[in-house]
C-alpha cells in the first residue's frame, strides 16, 4: 500500500522536473495539470482503502546515513492524504481551465507538482528528519508559487514575510523534535512514542508544536502571513494553500500532541481552547473588514482553523480526564471540519479565481451583478457560501453541530479552568458562526448581486468548462457530505480508535441514515430527511402558489420607495455593509474610528467619510520584533565598515578571550 | 389508526402552524389598536390580506435575478420545516428526531441568510440597509440563542426539543436560576428575531427605522405573500420552551391556543408601552442577552459539582 | 437539597442578574429602579434564610432591608437626582460591552475562588457566599466605571447588598450587627448627600471628571 503511494509521489516529483521543459510548450499545461489530477485521484483511492487496513511502514536508504527515511501510512495519515488528494485533484482540474490565463507558466508549472509531493510526504513521514525535509520542501515550493507574480503589487513583501514565518515554523518544529527525541537521540517516531519525558519537557514540546504547527495553520497571533501570501498566489494554489496546506499543519499538531506526546495535561487543553476561540472570532472579524475577495477568504481560513483547534482542545480536555468516548466525539468533529473546510474553501477560492479571470478584479467594490453574467459559477459560489456559514443541510452545519454536542457532553469536569473555558468557547464558537454568515452575505451580495459597479463587471463572461466542472464537483461534495454525514463519521472511526482508543458509535447502521453522536435520547440529526423535507416543502409551496395565485409577472424599474437612482454607485458597498458590525465590534478590536466631514449647507462639495483602523496583533507582536531586529542589525552593520586595524584587533581579542576561558575552565 | 396516528399528528402540527400564524398577527394588531383607542381591523384581516396578495400581479425589478425569484419559496420552506420540528400541542412527534434545537435555529438562520441576500439583489440602498442591519443583529442574537439552547440542554440532558419539553413537565426540573436567566435572554432574542419593537418596527415606512421592511421592499404579489406568511410563523416557537403540555391532543390544542392568545396580548401591550430603540443601542441589548445566556451556561457548568 | 436549595439559588442568582443589569443601565432613574429591585430580592432572600435557619431575628433584617434599602434609599436618591437636575444620559468610562464582559469575568472569578475554598460547608451557604462575592465585585466595578457621583453611590449600595447576602448566608449573624451596619450606611448616606449638594453648589456639576479638571489634575 505504502509502496504504491510512494510511486505516485515520485511521479509527482518527476512531473515537477518535467514541468520545467513542458512549461514552454502550449500543451504542457494540460499535461502537467492533467497528470497531477490523475495522480491525486489515485492517491485518494489508495488512502481510502488504507483507512481500514493496519498501518504499513517502509524504510528507505535515503537521507541521513544512520537514520534512513522512515515512512508510515496509518489511519491518521490516510485520512489526511485523502483530504489532500481531494483538494489537489480539484485544484488540478480547475487549473486545466484557469491556467490558460497564466502569463508565465514556467514560474508555476514546475513547482505545483513539487508542492503536492511535499504535502503528501509530510503526511507519510515517520521520523523527524523526513518530516522536516518534507515540511521545508512544501514551504519552499509554495513560496515559489506565491512570488510567481512578482511584479504585481505587494507580492514580494508577501513572499518575504511568508518565507520568514515558514523558517520560524521549521525552526520551532526542529526544536520540538529535538526535545521529543530526548537524551537517547532516537529520531524515529517509534522511539519518540516509547520515550518518557517529564512534565516540563512535555509542556515545552506542546508550546513549540503550537508555535510551529500553529504558525503554518494560522493561529492568532501567528497568522499575519496568511492573508498576505494566500491571495498573492494563483487561485488554484491559493485554494491548495488555504484548503490543504493549513490542514497538513493541523496534521502535524495532531501527530505531535496526540500521538508522540502521550497523555496531555488539562491546562494544555485550556491553552489550546483559548487560542482556538480567540482565533475563530478574530479571524472572522478581520474577514468582515476586508473588501478584497481573496484576502477575505484567507482571513476566513484563520477562523476555521480556530474552530478546528477548539475541537482539538476539547479532545485534549476529555482525554486528560480519561473520558475517551468524549474525546473521540471531539476529535471526529474537528477532523470532519478539516475535510469540510478543505472542500468549501477550495470551492470559494475557485469562485474568486473565476471572478478574477472573468473581470480582472479582486476588489469587491468594483464588481456586482455577476449573477446575471456568470450563472453557473455564481450558483456554485452560493453553495460554498451557504456551506461555510454552517447552514443545514450542507456539510458545514454537521461539523459545527458535532462540535456543539462535544461541548455539551460532560459538564462535570473537575478542573476549574476547563469548567470556565468550555462554555466560553461555546459562546465564541456561536459568535464566530454568526459573524461568518454575515461575512458571506457581504461577500456574495456585493460581488454577485446588485448592479455592476464598473464596466468590467458589466461585461464579464462565464469561465470555461474545466473550472466550472471543478466548482460544481465540490459543490456537490458539500451537499453529499451534509446529507450523508454517517459515511464520514464511520470513516474517521479508525483514526480516533488509533489515537484515543475509543470511537463513536457506528452510524451507518442507523435507520434513515441519521447520525447519533452519543445516545438517541440525547440528540440526533438526519441530513437526508431534512434535505428531503426542505425539497418537499419547496415543491409543495411552488405548486400551491402557482395553482392558486395569479401568474402574471411584469418587469419594471426597481421600486426603491419611488426614488430609484440610476447610478450603481448608490448601492451598498462592502465597507458600508460591514459598517454596523465595524461599529459594534471594530471599535474595540481594531480601534476603528470614523470621521465624517460635512460641508455646510449650500456648499456643493461632497461629504467625506474616513475610517481608520489599526491591526493590534501586528502592532503588538510583529512590529516590536521587527524594530528590535532592525535596530540590532543597524548596530551590527557597523562591522562592515571597520578598518584593517580594527579587524585585527577583533581577531586578537577573540583569541585572548578563548585562552582566558580555557584557563578559567581548568 | 395506530399506524396513521403519528403521521396525522405530525401533519396536523404542520398545518396548524401554518394556519394559526396569521391569526396571531391579527390578534397582536387588534390589541395594539385597542390600546391606542382605535377599533382596529378584524382579527381575520391578515387572512384577507394574504388572499388579496394571491391575486396580485408580481412586479419584478429589471435586474432581479433568479435568486430574488426563488428566495421567498426557499425561505418559506426553511421556516416551515423548522416550525414542524417544534412541538406545539403534543410532544414526541414522528420526525422530531431528525433535527434538534440547534438544527431548528440553523434552519431559521438559513432563512435569514437567504432573506438578506434577496435584499441585496436588486442593488438599491434600502436593501443594503436592511441586510447590513439584519446581519448585525443576527451576529449577536444567534449566539445568544445558542447559549440559551446550551443551558437548556445542560439542564434537560438533551438537545431534542421533545425531550426538553417532557423534562420541563416532569418534577425533576426545579426552580433553577439558569432557567430564569435563559428565559430573559430568550425573550430578548425572540423580540429581536421577530423584528418587533424595540428592535425593529414591523409597520414602518421610514428608512431610518427599517430593518426587515427594507429587505422585503421590492417584493410584491405572491412573493410578498410568502414573506408575510413567514413572518407570522416564527413567533409561536417561543412559547414551547418555557413550559409545555402533553397527553390528550385536544386538551393540548386548547392549551396551545390559550398560550398563543396570552402571549400575543402580552406582546401587543409590551410593544405599545415602549419606543423603538436606536439601531446602535440594539447591540447593547443583544449583547446583554448573550451575556445572560453565557452566565446561565457558566452557572450550570460550575454548579454540577455542588 | 431540593426546593430549599433551588429557591435560595434562584434568589441569589437573580441578585447577580440585577447587578449585571445595573452595569448595563446608562440612565439614572432605571439604575435606581434596578437598585430597588436588588434590595427587594435581598429582602426575599433573607426572609427565606430566616425560614430555613428558623432564626426569627432575620425576619427583622428582611423587613429592614425591604423598608430601608428597597424603598427609602432609592426614593431619597430619586429626589436628590431630581433636585440636582441630572436626568441626562450617563456614559460609562469604558463601553457597555466590555463592562458587561468584565462583570461576567468577575462572576466567574468569584465562583472559582469561593467554591473550592468552602468545600466543607452546607451547599446553600456556599452558593450564597460565592454569589455574594460576585455582587460585591460588580458593585465595585460599577463604582470604578462610572463618572457620575450618584451612580458611584449606587455601586456602593450594591456592595452593601452583597455583604448583607453573605452575612445572612453564613448562619448566625446577630441582629445587632445588622442594625449597626444599617445605621452606618445611613450616616454615610447623609454625609454623601450633603457633599453632593455642596459640590453642585460650588461647581455646578457632579461629574467627577469635571472635579478633576478644577483641581488642576487634568489639562
Amino acid at each position: 500500500m505504502i509502496v504504491a503511494l510512494l510511486i505516485c509521489i515520485v511521479g509527482l516529483l518527476g512531473l515537477g522536473i518535467a514541468g520545467v521543459a513542458l512549461a514552454l510548450r502550449p500543451t504542457g499545461r494540460a499535461v502537467v495539470y492533467g497528470c497531477a489530477a490523475g495522480l491525486c485521484g489515485v492517491i485518494g483511492v489508495l488512502a481510502l482503502v488504507a483507512l481500514g487496513r493496519p498501518p504499513s511502514t517502509i524504510v528507505l536508504p535515503l537521507g541521513l546515513p544512520w537514520v534512513g527515511a522512515h515512512l508510515r501510512l496509518d489511519a491518521l495519515s490516510s485520512f489526511f492524504a485523502f483530504v489532500v488528494s481531494v483538494g489537489g485533484a480539484g485544484a488540478s482540474v480547475y487549473a486545466l481551465g484557469y491556467g490558460r490565463h497564466e502569463e508565465a507558466p514556467q514560474r508555476v508549472l514546475p513547482f505545483y507538482p513539487v508542492f503536492l509531493a511535499g504535502l503528501f510526504l509530510v503526511l507519510l513521514a515517520d521520523d523527524a528528519f523526513t518530516f522536516l525535509f518534507s515540511w521545508e520542501l512544501m514551504s519552499l515550493a509554495s513560496w515559489a508559487l506565491v512570488v510567481s507574480y512578482h511584479r504585481e503589487g505587494d507580492n514580494t513583501r508577501a513572499g518575504y514575510i511568508y518565507l520568514l514565518m515558514a523558517a520560524f515554523s521549521g525552526l520551532t518544529l526542529l526544536l520540538g523534535f529535538g526535545l521529543l527525541s530526548g537524551a537517547t537521540g532516537g529520531y524515529a517516531f517509534d522511539a519518540m512514542r516509547a520515550a518518557h519525558r517529564s512534565e516540563g519537557v512535555a509542556a515545552f514540546v506542546l508550546a513549540l508544536a503550537l508555535l510551529g504547527a500553529g504558525s503554518k495553520a494560522g493561529l492568532v497571533p501567528l497568522h499575519a502571513w496568511l492573508p498576505l501570501a494566500h491571495p498573492a498566489a494563483p487561485s488554484h494554489v491559493s485554494a491548495l494553500m488555504s484548503g490543504v496546506m493549513t490542514k497538513v499543519a493541523v496534521y502535524a499538531f495532531v501527530r505531535i500532541v496526540f500521538d508522540l506526546l502521550g497523555l496531555p495535561s488539562w491546562w494544555s487543553a485550556v491553552v489550546v481552547l483559548a487560542l482556538g476561540g480567540i482565533t475563530a472570532v478574530l479571524g472572522v472579524l478581520y474577514a468582515l473588514m476586508q473588501h478584497d475577495l481573496k484576502r477575505l477568504l484567507a482571513y476566513h481560513t484563520v477562523e476555521n482553523i480556530g474552530i478546528i483547534f477548539i475541537g482539538l482542545g476539547l479532545a485534549m480536555a476529555f482525554r486528560a480526564n480519561g473520558f475517551a468516548v468524549g474525546a473521540a466525539l471531539a476529535l471526529t468533529a474537528a477532523l470532519f471540519h478539516v475535510f469540510n473546510h478543505a472542500v468549501f474553501k477550495s470551492l470559494l477560492f475557485f469562485g474568486s479565481g473565476a471572478v478574477l479571470s472573468a473581470t480582472g478584479e479582486r476588489d469587491m467594490e468594483h464588481l456586482g451583478g455577476l449573477i446575471h453574467r456568470m450563472r453557473l459559477s455564481s450558483f456554485a459560489f452560493l453553495i460554498g457560501c451557504a456551506a461555510i456559514s454552517a447552514l443545514p443541510p450542507l456539510n458545514g452545519f454537521v461539523s459545527e453541530w458535532l462540535t456543539f454536542q462535544a461541548i455539551l457532553l460532560r459538564p462535570g469536569l473537575p478542573q476549574w479552568g476547563l469548567k470556565i473555558m468550555i462554555p466560553a468557547d461555546g459562546a465564541l464558537l456561536a459568535l464566530a458562526a454568526a459573524l461568518a454568515a454575515a461575512c458571506f452575505v457581504k461577500a456574495y451580495g456585493v460581488t454577485y448581486l446588485g448592479r455592476p459597479r464598473t464596466a468590467v463587471a458589466a461585461n464579464a463572461t462565464e469561465v470555461d468548462q474545466w473550472s466550472l466542472g471543478a466548482m460544481m464537483g465540490f459543490a456537490a461534495l458539500c451537499l453529499l457530505a451534509g446529507i450523508f454525514p454517517g459515511v464520514m463519521i464511520d470513516a474517521l472511526a479508525p483514526v480516533s480508535q488509533a489515537l484515543l482508543g475509543a470511537r463513536m458509535p457506528t452510524q451507518l447502521a442507523l435507520p434513515w441514515l441519521s447520525i447519533i453522536p452519543v445516545a438517541a435520547s440525547r440528540s440526533s440529526y438526519n441530513g437526508l430527511l431534512i434535505f428531503a423535507f426542505i425539497a418537499a416543502s419547496t415543491g409543495l409551496t411552488v405548486w400551491a402558489i402557482h395553482r392558486f395565485a395569479s401568474r402574471a409577472v411584469r418587469r419594471g424599474p426597481a421600486w426603491d420607495c419611488g426614488f430609484p437612482d440610476p447610478s450603481p454607485a448608490t448601492q451598498y458597498t462592502a465597507d458600508s455593509f460591514a459598517q454596523p458590525i465595524r461599529r459594534v465590534f471594530g471599535t474595540v478590536v481594531f480601534r476603528t474610528h470614523e470621521t465624517v466631514v460635512m460641508p455646510p449647507p449650500g456648499d456643493l462639495a461632497p461629504a467625506r467619510i474616513e475610517k481608520s483602523s489599526r491591526d493590534l496583533v501586528w502592532e503588538t507582536f510583529y512590529a516590536p520584533v521587527a524594530r528590535v531586529v532592525t535596530a540590532t542589525v543597524d548596530a551590527l552593520n557597523q562591522l562592515q565598515f571597520l578598518t584593517i586595524r580594527r579587524y585585527l584587533a577583533f581577531v586578537f581579542l577573540a583569541l585572548v578571550a578563548l585562552l582566558l576561558a580555557l584557563a578559567l575552565w581548568q | 389508526m395506530a399506524v396513521i396516528g403519528p403521521w396525522l399528528v405530525q401533519g396536523g402540527q404542520m398545518a396548524l402552524v401554518l394556519l394559526a400564524a396569521p391569526l396571531l398577527t391579527g390578534l397582536i394588531r387588534k390589541v395594539k389598536a385597542r390600546l391606542q383607542r382605535r377599533r382596529g381591523a378584524s382579527v381575520l384581516q391578515p387572512y384577507r390580506d394574504l388572499r388579496r396578495l394571491l391575486g396580485k400581479e408580481v412586479v419584478l425589478a429589471e435586474n432581479a435575478s433568479w435568486l430574488f425569484r426563488t428566495a421567498p419559496y426557499l425561505i418559506f420552506a426553511f421556516t416551515w420545516v423548522a416550525a414542524s420540528l417544534v412541538p406545539t400541542f403534543a410532544t414526541g412527534l414522528l420526525f422530531s428526531w431528525t433535527g434538534d434545537l440547534i438544527a431548528i435555529i440553523a434552519l431559521l438562520g438559513a432563512a435569514r441568510f437567504l432573506l438578506a441576500l434577496a435584499g441585496m439583489d436588486v442593488g438599491t440602498s434600502f436593501g443594503g440597509i436592511g441586510a447590513s442591519r439584519e446581519v448585525m443583529f443576527a451576529s449577536l442574537a444567534e449566539p445568544a440563542m445558542l447559549m440559551v439552547i446550551l443551558s437548556l440542554a445542560l439542564i434537560a440532558g438533551s438537545t431534542q426539543l421533545s425531550t426538553i419539553a417532557q423534562f420541563m413537565l416532569s418534577p425533576e426540573a426545579g426552580l433553577r436560576v439558569s432557567l430564569a436567566l435563559a428565559l430573559v435572554a430568550f425573550v430578548i432574542v425572540a423580540i429581536a428575531e421577530n423584528a418587533r419593537i424595540p428592535v425593529d418596527n414591523p409597520a414602518t415606512h421610514l428608512e431610518l427605522t427599517m430593518v426587515h421592511e427594507a429587505m422585503v421592499l421590492e417584493y410584491s404579489g405572491r412573493q410578498l405573500l410568502m414573506i408575510s406568511a413567514i413572518a407570522c410563523i416564527f413567533f409561536p416557537f417561543g412559547l414551547v420552551i418555557g413550559a409545555s403540555e402533553a397527553g390528550r391532543y385536544f386538551v393540548g390544542l386548547g392549551a396551545y391556543a390559550l398560550k398563543l392568545a396570552v402571549a400575543g396580548t402580552l406582546l401587543g401591550i409590551f410593544e405599545m408601552s415602549i419606543a423603538k430603540m436606536r439601531v446602535f443601542r440594539v447591540p447593547n441589548l443583544l449583547g446583554g442577552a448573550l451575556m445572560l445566556g453565557l452566565l446561565a451556561t457558566l452557572l450550570l457548568f460550575v454548579s454540577v459539582g455542588l | 437539597m431540593g426546593l430549599s436549595f433551588d429557591v435560595a439559588h434562584m434568589l441569589a442568582g437573580l441578585m447577580v442578574l440585577a447587578g449585571l443589569m445595573m452595569l448595563y443601565q446608562d440612565r439614572l432613574y432605571p439604575l435606581l429602579h434596578v437598585l430597588a429591585l436588588q434590595a427587594g430580592l435581598l429582602a426575599l432572600s433573607v426572609a427565606w434564610q430566616a425560614h430555613l435557619q428558623a432564626a426569627p431575628h432575620l425576619y427583622i433584617t428582611a423587613v429592614i432591608a425591604l423598608l430601608f434599602k428597597a424603598a427609602f434609599i432609592p426614593w431619597a436618591l430619586r429626589r436628590m437626582v431630581f433636585r440636582l437636575g441630572i436626568h441626562r444620559e450617563i456614559e460609562p468610562v469604558v463601553g457597555i460591552g466590555p463592562t458587561m464582559l468584565a462583570g461576567m469575568g468577575l462572576v466567574a472569578l468569584s465562583l472559582e475562588v469561593m467554591l473550592p475554598v468552602t468545600a466543607q460547608a452546607d451547599p446553600v451557604a456556599r452558593q450564597d457566599i460565592a454569589l455574594a462575592l460576585s455582587i460585591v465585585l460588580i458593585g465595585l466595578l460599577l463604582m470604578v466605571s462610572r463618572r457620575n457621583a450618584v451612580s458611584q453611590v449606587v455601586g456602593f449600595l450594591a456592595i452593601d447588598n452583597g455583604i448583607s447576602l453573605a452575612a445572612t448566608g453564613a448562619q448566625g449573624m446577630p441582629l445587632v450587627v445588622e442594625i449597626s451596619v444599617a445605621f452606618s450606611i445611613l450616616v454615610a448616606f447623609i454625609v454623601i448627600g450633603v457633599f453632593l449638594f455642596r459640590i453642585r453648589e460650588r461647581f455646578d456639576t457632579v461629574d467627577v471628571a469635571a472635579l478633576d479638571r478644577f483641581r488642576g489634575e487634568q489639562p
